[in-house]
């Protein structure tokens, strides 16, 4: 097919504050195509979330938001909200953060999964049913059949996540956005269901956008990473390009934080100066330049454009781009 | 422990909801037998004490009393059940709605809310009848219209707090419609503080109509009102004081038994509460 699975160009949203707009994501371009998977990497508040929602067409009300986001070559941008309902759940579907409080309490899980079948596919109850119970399979939650009736608390935070994963891919949807799917879960289970997603996504050849803070779990989940710092991507590259190069400084700050085994007792961990800008206050420049090593009067002027190069890593060669006039200096 | 099991050991749910049976059982009985025809008149033995034949005496017509309470108890829970049913049904709508839509649409039914509740159900109900005369039908109306502002408030509060949990996002981005979530997800998740509020609502129509009918404004002869009778026994307080004290007790115990069972029904439905028990 020649339009991508999702293009987004340009996405710009500003959201009202008491003290005035704040330009929450300040122009995101990111393609994905089917069986391709793309990780957004960052710290909380730089904007990871709110692009997953603004694909989604959750976004606050009173957002203002600009740009293209198409999928399938579809604008989604200003659709009617009954358009896009026809597309959230069947063409595109979410899978959140928090397993505990994103199922209903009150009702069985089953009835859950079942409920996008019964709503996309127009199927009967009871071939939903039968449905939900091959989709909980699929995501191998143990002793499916008999936790058909389960409630939600009756299940564990990882059970929860993967009742929650069942329901996101009920209808087979062509893009799976995971936000921090596993940051509520134990270590123990974050890789598991980082494996099963990954596992589930190259089966049926859908494209995944999946969100994390998390550098570590990131490196063999995706196959590009997108680095986002107060709105704007930073650096954009394949994981094996980006993990090696850590071309833009603030990338270079979330490697050398990441807390590590095997460090001498005392060790301090390495942080990065200051704090995260307020997006109310993102200045003009460079959101980064204040707590960047290697700033100059040039940061301070305007938001660096993205640099795009090629790396070749043995013969394969991908995009690399990087916001950065720096970044080939050490 | 089970719901039920929990519900026996609620002291004050047992206690409202055995007066709240008890209340209900009288009614069904009145409609079957009553001791007397409430409404026969026996001159020759008005104002009678209590005794094998008038349990408890006679009214100032010879009327018997305990009829006339067993067949009042038809009418107190008929103004509550159609007061609190027309909150139930246009209010909670009402509420849902506003909660679904903000924006103006939410504004105009909360400020038509507020208005609505700015009158008390009494004075609703006196502005009615000074309209359309006065009448059972007409009080239970005010009660209703009243009743419609009090479910509008707490249902449009409560599902604004669920609207914004994540099953409600994780919902939408299923794709479900606006109409789906709030019957689906909402208005269950609200379900148990409606029913506590109902009860209590509930009480507050028997004492309204109670009220209404001492007026004179609510329920007409020759149909048995508590609040009626009460306005009857008036007039031969010093003579005949058990005629005023047995519908006070029987008003008073029915909303007592009603807003104890809401209490504990708030209890019991709380799962918050039931864990710190």
């Amino acid at each position: 097919m020649s339009a991508p699975l999702l293009q987004i160009k340009d996405l710009r949203v500003s959201l009202p504050t008491a003290r005035g707009p704040a330009e929450a994501l300040r122009g995101i371009s990111l393609t994905v195509d089917r069986g391709q998977t793309l990780g957004l990497i960052g710290e909380s508040g730089c904007g990871k979330s709110l692009t997953a929602l603004s694909i989604m067409g959750l976004l606050p009300e009173l957002a203002k938001v600009s740009g293209s986001i198409q999928l399938n070559g579809e604008e989604l941008l200003g659709l009617s909200d009954e358009k896009l309902g026809r597309l959230r759940g069947a063409r595109m579907a979410m899978i959140f953060q928090e397993p505990m409080t994103a199922l209903n309490p009150l009702h069985p899980i089953a009835r859950q999964i079942a409920e996008p079948l019964i709503l996309h596919k127009q199927l009967s109850r009871t071939q939903a049913q039968a449905g939900a119970l091959e989709l909980l399979e699929r995501v191998q939650l143990p002793r499916a059949k008999e936790r058909l009736k389960a409630y939600p608390h009756q299940l564990s935070g990882g059970q929860r996540q993967r009742v929650m994963i069942a329901m996101a891919l009920a209808c087979g949807p062509d893009l799976l956005i995971a936000d921090e799917p596993t940051t509520a879960l134990d270590v123990t289970v974050q890789k598991e269901v980082l494996q099963l997603i990954r596992n589930l996504v190259l089966e049926d050849g859908m494209g995944l956008l999946m969100i994390s803070h998390n550098l570590g779990l990131m490196q063999d989940q995706v196959e590009r990473i997108m680095v986002m710092y107060g709105g704007a991507v930073v650096e954009s590259a394949r994981t094996k390009d980006l993990f090696r190069e850590r071309k833009h400084p603030y990338t270079q700050g979330l490697f050398a934080s990441r807390p590590r085994l095997g460090l001498a007792r005392g060790t301090r961990l390495v942080t990065i100066p200051g704090r995260v800008p307020e997006l109310i206050d993102l200045p003009k420049s460079c959101a980064f330049a204040d707590r960047c090593t290697k700033v100059v009067e040039g940061c301070r002027k305007e938001q660096p454009a993205l640099i795009a190069t090629v790396q070749n890593i043995n013969n394969s060669e991908g995009e690399y781009q990087v916001r950065c006039p720096r970044w080939n200096l050490s | 422990m089970s719901f039920m099991n929990r519900a026996l050991h609620h002291p004050s749910f047992v206690l409202g909801g055995f007066l709240v049976a008890l209340l209900i059982f009288a009614a069904t009985i009145s409609l079957f037998w009553s001791p007397w025809p409430p409404a026969e008149l026996d001159i020759p033995n008005k104002l009678a004490a209590g005794s094998s034949q008038h349990w408890f005496g006679t009214d100032s017509l010879g009327r018997d009393i305990a009829s006339q309470l067993l067949v009042g108890c038809q009418n107190s829970i008929m103004v509550g059940v159609i007061a609190v049913g027309i909150g139930l049904l246009f209010g909670v709508a009402l509420g849902l709605w506003a909660a679904a839509r903000s924006g103006w649409v939410e504004e105009l039914i909360m400020r038509g809310a507020d208005f609505a509740f700015a009158f008390p159900a009494l004075l609703m109900a006196i502005i009615l009848t000074a309209i359309y005369g006065p009448g059972l039908f007409i009080s239970i109306a005010a009660i209703g219209v009243f009743n419609i502002s009090i479910f509008a408030r707490i249902s449009r509060g409560a599902a604004k707090a669920i609207w914004s949990r994540d099953y409600v996002t994780a919902a939408r981005a299923a794709g479900k419609g606006t109409l789906r979530i709030t019957l689906d997800h909402v208005l269950p998740n609200i379900a148990s503080i409606l029913i506590v509020q109902a009860t209590v609502q509930f009480a507050i129509a028997i004492l309204a109509e109670a009220a209404l009918s001492y007026l004179g404004l609510g329920t007409q002869p020759p149909q048995p009102s508590w609040g009626r009778m009460l306005n009857e026994a008036q007039t031969q307080l010093f003579q005949a004081p058990m005629l005023a004290v047995y519908p006070g007790a029987a008003i008073a115990l029915s909303v007592l038994g009603l807003n104890l069972m809401g209490d504990g029904l708030r209890d019991l439905l709380d799962p918050k509460m039931s864990r710190h028990r």
